[in-house]
């Protein structure tokens, strides 16, 4: 157990030490807090899509309280810290158009299908899980394609960004807290008696905001993951012959930029590295893993979802991380919009998974 | 065949996949650009990196 334990601990510093060697301090330490957000997701298995589903099916509102205390406190360090240095930091702030409405429900409807969302897909795929490694290459193509698409879709029209910074960061906080406890209040008349609240989801919570508030001092902007992942898909697209030139999101600063340098210069992707490989030590820190293998159909289910996945993540300005958690830490109204309407979509993609889990079987 | 050879040929595959592609953007990809200060808060530079929520 020893030598493993070494071996993964080796591993994570090498990946560290050769992210910093090729492209500099700042992208090393946003490895190092990758591999935090890998290994508290997993060791916690802190996830948005179970926590939600465990609220639809059971009323077992414990992991959608784990999610509104990690909010409330991404929300308490960020907010200061962005009013206080705004150029500097900048938060996560989006239109309320229609793609973030339509983007948001299919994403909540895919995540339960793929039986993980942005970050539950990246740190699942990491531990080792057979659906999410299968989900990962669809999710990366969505992506990829969604943020070609994203102009157009936020042509179709909507309402201009609502940064409640813009009342001072007291109010913002305020108006945040008061939603994170109504969302909290709402659930308590259907709640139903499921024990004692985890408490590694609450470390997990607290842990994570932590990280959150880390990763924007560091980065100068919130943590994000799908941005990194379609960039995966543009590179490996580019590198089959495609010609971004044309492309109404890929030819455009910054993007345009990503795409020529090497990926570890991108902000989203070391910390997504750093997150697989986190979740893929934590699992095989005690032992090694087995898992059952899930059946062709449901394989092919998930990873037709991951395609919808990735591909409504950038119709709604990301996922559960650059869009909820990222949003309404960041005061963005957008963030509020996108949990409410990826919450509904999850109710759908519940009944579906209900439904082809019963024909598999 | 075996679930769990499977599972261990996945992931040995998986992060060979992803290691390889890495290395092989690294040292394709152009490689120069101003460094960043290690830290965006106290730096005085705007970030610029690309973000999910479009910017």
């Amino acid at each position: 157990m020893l030598v493993r334990r070494v071996v993964l601990v080796t591993g994570a510093l090498a990946l560290v030490f050769a992210i910093t060697l090729l492209a500099g301090l700042r992208q090393g330490l946003l490895t190092l807090l990758g591999l935090g957000f890998g290994a508290v997701l997993q060791g916690c298995r802190f996830g948005f899509t179970t926590g939600w589903r465990d609220y639809i099916e059971r009323r077992n509102p414990h992991g959608l309280w784990a999610q509104l205390l990690l909010l409330a406190l991404a929300s308490g360090l960020m907010l200061p810290l962005l009013a206080a240095h705004p150029g500097e930091l900048v938060g996560a702030v989006a239109p309320l158009t229609l793609s973030l409405l339509l983007g948001a429900f299919l994403f909540g409807a895919a995540m339960q299908l793929t039986d993980g969302c942005g970050s539950g897909t990246l740190y699942k795929a990491g531990a080792g899980s057979p659906l999410s490694v299968v989900v990962l290459p669809t999710f990366m193509l969505g992506s990829f394609l969604g943020a070609s698409h994203q102009p157009a879709w936020v042509a179709l029209g909507g309402l201009p960004p609502v940064d409640l910074l813009r009342y001072g960061w007291p109010t913002a906080l305020a108006l945040t807290l008061a939603g994170c406890a109504l969302v909290a209040l709402l659930t308590l008349p259907h709640a139903r008696s499921a024990g004692p609240w985890p408490r590694r989801w609450v470390i997990g919570a607290i842990l994570l905001a932590l990280l959150a508030a880390l990763h924007l001092i560091v980065a100068g902007q919130p943590w994000g993951i799908v941005y990194g992942v379609g960039l995966w898909g543009a590179k490996a697209f580019a590198a089959l012959g495609w010609n971004p030139a044309a492309d109404p999101f890929w030819s455009v600063a910054p993007h345009a930029t990503r795409l020529v340098e090497p990926i570890v210069f991108d902000v989203t992707s070391v910390t997504n590295f750093g997150l697989l490989y986190g979740a893929y030590a934590v699992s095989r820190w005690r032992a090694p893993v087995t898992t059952n293998l899930p059946s062709a159909r449901r394989l092919l289910v998930a990873a037709t979802a991951g395609l919808i996945l990735g591909y409504s993540s950038r119709m709604a300005f990301g996922c559960n991380v650059g869009a909820f958690l990222g949003g309404v830490s960041s005061a963005s109204l957008h963030g509020w919009i996108w949990f409410a309407m990826a919450f509904l979509g999850s109710i759908l993609g519940v009944r579906l998974r209900r439904r082809i889990e019963a024909t598999a079987t | 065949m075996d679930t769990t050879l499977w599972f261990r040929r996945l992931t040995a595959l998986f992060w060979l996949a992803l290691t390889g592609l890495i290395l092989l953007d690294a040292l394709t990809a152009h490689r120069y650009r101003p460094e960043p200060p290690p830290i965006a808060l106290g730096s005085g530079q705007a970030p610029s990196g690309g973000h999910c929520s479009g910017r």
